[in-house]
């Protein structure tokens, strides 16, 4: 069905490209399956880190390289890892790569670590990354894993940056910095404090599922 | 693999141990190798990053010495490195002029410790120089201390000057709300960050207190020198 609405609406070089598997591995988790918009996984930094562009881009970069390097190494041991004690085995990775990741914020530079600081170490309790593990890389070999963590990353990034760059308009009158509103513009400070996470949110899943319906109506 | 059929979903304790160590074997040796291979860099980074703030909150610094706080108030000439919590940074100008000292300081914030340093002006008595270190508060608000420009304009010129007898500051520091403030040593605190801004009134209140008198009265060592 899917695929029929798919063509009805026009979305034919994108039917195309998805024709082939892997590349649908790849463009599934930017758009069908949205791990913020659709899986709604993930939610505390998609709730918490956005309150300004730049904190969500880089928050789901991070997100996305932990997710890479993990899905590479839980795929290439799936045939090692007893399922038993596969859970306890698959955090012990992520939080590795969490640990890693954070370090090397750190070395690369002390502002980009003093901006985001807070944060890093919060990846390893995001359940998108444990999920894709699970349900995804314990299953499948390295190379569509890898595909799957990049879908998934960047759908994780477009997510979170589209939380953050309303955030920031409404909250700070201003877009990675920049002020995009006259200085008479009065701030909506709610919009970055944690309600404008929810608010927001909310208001992009509307906006999802009213297409999805329209969609879905043709 | 014969017997796969009988053993699937029967593994052998042996095995998930053995697993499971071989797995963290291999993340604490990333973990360490990570940290050290790091660590150089990232101190080098923490020593440039001081070293610019020591610079920033001094106006008008060309050189600095850097001196240990002894437990009697007195202090001591060192080399740079060293682990202590106690060091102040003595600026010079060009001529070799004391022109104010950087102090360190820290307090509880609203989400964890602020790290502070801030630069301090004998003769004027008052802190010339604000920057902040290491701070966890909430992005987009508690960090406005960080950014601010109306939150920093507080600390161009905060007044801590002393009593007649030189012995405590005439008024201690303390954060106001934004757009109260009247005196030279009140912070005019920011709209959202309320808490934040009151961290930072509450620490400098402290450490300037304790401080100013001790570096004031130090004010002859310190433009002592080198050798002499």
């Amino acid at each position: 069905m899917s695929q029929l609405t798919k063509d009805k609406t026009g979305e034919g070089f994108w039917g195309n490209l998805a024709n082939s598997p892997s590349t649908n591995e790849f463009l599934k988790g930017l758009w069908k399956e949205n791990p913020v918009f659709v899986q709604v996984l993930g939610m505390c930094p998609t709730l918490a880190v956005t309150n300004t562009a730049m904190n969500g881009l880089a928050m789901g970069l991070a997100t996305t390289f932990v997710l890479l390097m993990s899905n590479i190494l839980v795929s290439s041991l799936r045939n090692v890892i007893p399922k038993q004690v596969r859970i306890a085995s698959y955090i012990l990775i992520i939080a590795t790569f969490v640990t890693m990741t954070d370090y090397a914020i750190q070395a690369i530079s002390v502002d980009l670590s003093k901006a985001l600081g807070a944060f890093i170490s919060l990846i390893v309790v995001n359940c998108l990354i444990l999920g894709r593990a699970e349900a995804f890389a314990s299953k499948n070999t390295v190379g569509k894993s890898m595909l799957d963590a990049l879908g998934m990353g960047f759908g994780f990034v477009i997510g979170l940056l589209s939380l953050g760059a309303v955030r920031e308009i409404l909250g700070n009158g201003s877009i990675f910095g920049i002020p995009v509103f006259p200085a008479s513009f009065q701030e909506w400070v709610i919009m970055i404090l944690p309600p404008g996470g929810f608010f927001t949110l909310a208001m992009w899943l509307m906006f999802f599922n009213h297409r999805k319906q329209k969609k879905a109506a043709l | 693999m014969k017997e796969a059929g009988n053993t699937s979903g029967q593994t052998s304790g042996q095995k998930m141990l053995l697993t499971m160590t071989g797995i963290g074997v291999f993340c604490a040796l990333m973990i360490v190798l990570s940290y050290q291979g790091t660590l150089p860099r990232i101190e080098q980074l923490k020593a440039e990053a001081l070293e610019k703030a020591i610079f920033k909150v001094v106006p008008g610094m060309e050189s600095k010495r850097t001196f240990r706080m002894e437990s009697d108030g007195s202090f001591t000439e060192v080399s740079g490195k060293e682990k202590d919590a106690r060091l102040v940074y003595a600026g010079y100008d060009k001529e070799g002029k004391l022109v104010g000292v950087a102090v360190e300081a820290a307090g509880m914030g609203f989400a964890d410790v602020i790290k502070v340093i801030y630069g301090y002006d004998p003769e004027k008595e008052a802190v010339v120089g604000f920057y902040v270190l290491e701070s966890k508060e909430t992005p987009g608000l508690g960090d406005k201390i960080e950014k601010d420009p109306n939150f920093l304009a507080n600390f161009e010129a905060l007044d801590v000057s002393l009593t007649e007898d030189k012995s405590k500051t005439k008024n201690t520091v303390v954060a106001v709300k934004h757009g109260e403030k009247k005196n030279n040593w009140e912070v005019d605190g920011i709209t959202g960050a309320t808490i934040s801004s009151r961290a930072i009134g509450n620490l400098l209140g402290t450490s300037t207190a304790e401080m100013a008198p001790v570096l004031h009265k130090n004010k002859a060592f310190f433009e002592v020198k080198k050798g002499q």
